[in-house]
């Protein structure tokens, strides 16, 4: 074992995946010289050189579809974005280009496409830097959305990334990369299909991803001291969900309460509780609970930013309501 | 009220006239329902202003029926065809033109899907139950704890679980809804005992009587003296059955009990009471009961003759409202005309429901069984 950081963590997949595979690079606003504007890539220009270590410059667009490009010609990169609020600028390559080529193409050509990019609040950047717009890309067919919450799943998601035939968008919580913890020596390639139950419980499943995995266990522990064992499902990836987990979780716990730093509306959230509906309406005990984003953007001053993000207070008081005790 | 579950009624009467002065609680109209005939009760004092449905006519639930003015407020309907409904203004506002439902009578049970799944497979009422989920939502937990089922995953599956669920379901809203009363007395069965011993002694052995024929027969025919034992409890009300039904308690031999029916015993001759009775026996035991009769019994007899015991203490099965008890006919001192002898004697028990009848005219059905059983003959 080894006491690393989540930035650390990120930053030892990159070059394992530089260092195994020739064709893969990683492009993106700040990514060399800067060393990243997370200091996720600092010293990798160093390391493998300018040709795979490229900056770019600030144009989302561009250099996204510079990476759908290379992606169909036979390469693998790995484009960085510095923020959700930025990849707005490259929705049309991502939405039209990247999720659609194959199918236009006859499953001719496909996009072997990484890109990663920061989403989440809680760091005073503002409503431009804050949002996690996460659940929208979930919407769209044709890519693979994950989300590492834990120091193994950022050091592991990203070879497997790799080797997905298709785009896979990874949604790295800014809050995160100061996560410390410890990795075992042997870390590396994980899964990026199944959800994980981080914590068990019978009495009701929080259910949540990213940014909110620690906020919603450190909820689980708040109410194991009321005597409710919260189970904790880590999504891990948001597109495709793994209604399998889920479903057997609420099968156990038959209450859900939904913890996602989205906006509720029209959100992720959302479509996990429809799909609880559907699939799962006979097992609830409770409504399903949602605890999200206030519906503000998400305001620059400390307390108002934490008042609008999802807390282990609000946690605690949605389950306490799905059990029928006082919030 | 008219009740949750139902979409449309029939108007069959008004018993209000327009500018009639209303006082809460008031009958204004008659409306037939599939439960049957329902008053409808004013819920505010006022005066009635006009008449919208006719008799005769079927309505769906919500539909305006007369027009209404609170105690206070000037009626100014129009005269003539009623107004289209976009414009409410020409009515007087808070005028109800249907009586407002009181918010707890018939108001749908909170229940948890869960909940109510599990109580659709246990046949477990959630009527007027409240229970620990969010608003007072009953929820999986609360039915299994209420109906005295044991979580699935805590117990054998199998038909004999099913079977075991289900009586506890039945025999736990019995308890929690019934207000039962005993009363129990001795018939002298001796008389009985030698007619039958005659009566079989000229029989082959399949077609011979036993006992419980004797028993089933002096019930019927005794209700029909006393008909608020045969029928059933349903939507706050006593519902008398005219057809006399004798659901009779065989027990299973893995375990277990079924009530299925005899119909119209009081009508039917001891033969063929025997042999409807054994069939249903061996159809209990083998499987093949018919849906009507599992359900359609009015009255629940069980004998535990076998068993040894003097006294059984029924528990009704629901919705009846009644059941009678046999102990075993045994040998026992008996005091009659100055002088004591030995008897054979039995004991004739009723659980009964004190919402229907009381214990003046359970003693009276207790004794009616108890003479009908000293002329077997008549039986």
């Amino acid at each position: 074992m080894t006491a690393t950081t989540y930035r650390d963590a990120v930053r030892a997949a990159l070059r394992e995946a530089l260092a195994r595979d020739s064709r893969v690079f990683l492009m993106g606003e700040d990514v060399g010289m800067y060393g990243g504007s997370y200091a996720c890539s600092k010293g990798l220009l160093e390391e493998f050189g300018p040709e795979r270590i490229r900056d770019t410059p600030l144009s989302e667009g561009t250099f996204v579809g510079a990476g759908i490009g290379a992606a169909l010609g036979g390469m693998r990169p790995i484009v960085e974005i510095m923020t959700v609020n930025f990849s707005l600028l490259a929705l049309d390559q991502i939405v039209n280009n990247a999720a659609t080529l194959r199918h236009m193409s006859g499953g001719q050509f496909n996009v072997p496409l990484v890109i990663r990019m920061a989403t989440g609040a809680g760091r005073q950047l503002a409503a431009q830097h804050s949002h996690s717009l996460e659940g929208w890309y979930a919407h769209i067919p044709g890519i693979r959305i994950v989300a590492p919450a834990t120091l193994a799943d950022a050091r592991g998601m990203l070879w497997t990334a790799l080797e997905d035939p298709d785009p896979v968008l990874i949604f790295e919580h800014a809050g995160l990369y100061n996560l410390e913890g410890d990795l075992p020596d042997d870390a590396g390639a994980v899964d990026i299909v199944k959800a994980a139950v981080r914590r068990d419980g019978r009495d009701l499943s929080l259910i949540t991803y990213g940014g909110s995995l620690a906020k919603a266990l450190a909820a689980a522990e708040t109410l194991a001291g009321e005597g409710i064992a919260a189970e904790v499902i880590d999504l891990r990836s948001l597109r495709p969900l793994d209604e399998a987990t889920i479903l057997a979780s609420v099968a156990k716990t038959r209450r859900a309460v939904i913890v996602d730093e989205g906006w509720r509306s029209g959100s992720l959230s959302a479509e996990i509780s429809a799909r609880l509906m559907e699939q799962a309406f006979y097992d609830l005990d409770a409504p399903v609970g949602r605890v999200c984003a206030e519906e503000v953007p998400i305001p620059y001053p400390k307390h108002l930013e934490d008042a609008a993000l999802p807390q282990p207070e609000k946690i605690v008081r949605a389950a306490r309501q799905a059990l029928g005790r006082n919030g | 009220m008219l009740g949750a579950d139902m979409e449309a009624g029939t108007l069959v009467e008004w018993l209000k006239q327009p500018g009639d002065a209303l006082k809460r609680g008031d009958i204004i109209a008659v409306v037939e329902t599939q439960k049957g005939a329902i008053e409808i009760e004013v819920f505010q004092a006022g005066v009635l202003e006009r008449l919208v449905a006719k008799p005769g006519e079927k309505l769906p639930v919500g539909a305006l029926m007369a027009t209404f003015a609170g105690e206070g407020e000037t009626a100014i309907m129009p005269a003539g065809p009623p107004p289209p409904p976009l414009k409410p203004p020409t009515l007087p506002s808070p005028a109800p033109t249907m009586p407002r439902p009181a918010p707890a009578a018939g108001a749908r049970v909170r229940a948890s899907p869960a909940a109510r799944k599990r109580a659709g497979e246990l046949g477990f009422d959630l009527a007027g139950l409240t229970g620990s989920g969010p608003d007072g939502a009953v929820t999986l937990a609360d039915v299994e704890a209420r109906s005295g089922a044991r979580p699935p995953a805590l117990a054998a599956p199998g038909a004999q679980l099913a079977m075991r669920q289900a009586i506890g379901a039945a025999m736990t809203r019995s308890k929690r809804e019934i207000p039962h009363y005993y009363l129990s007395t001795t018939v002298d069965f001796h008389g009985a005992t030698a007619w039958l011993e005659a009566a079989n002694r000229d029989r082959p052995v399949t077609d011979r009587l036993l006992y419980g024929v004797l028993l089933l027969k002096a019930v019927a025919l005794a209700l029909k003296q006393a008909p608020e034992f045969n029928g059933y409890w349903s939507d706050g009300g006593f519902r008398p059955s005219v057809p006399i039904h004798i659901g009779v308690a065989i027990s299973l031999r893995q375990g277990g009990l079924i009530a299925p029916a005899i119909h119209d015993a009081d009508g039917k001759p001891l033969d063929q009471l025997m042999r409807e009775f054994r069939d249903l026996v061996r159809r209990a035991r083998s499987g093949g009961l018919r849906s009507s009769e599992l359900s359609d019994a009015t009255i629940t007899v069980t004998s535990l003759g076998e068993q040894g015991v003097d006294t059984v203490f029924p528990v009704i099965y629901p919705p009846q409202v009644a059941m009678i008890g046999f102990g075993t006919p045994a040998e026992r001192p008996w005091a009659s005309a100055g002088q004591v002898v030995a008897r054979r004697l039995l004991t004739a028990s009723l659980a009964a429901d004190h919402r229907v009848s009381d214990g003046h005219r359970g003693a009276r059905f207790l004794a009616a069984i108890g003479n009908l059983l000293q002329a077997p003959e008549q039986l």
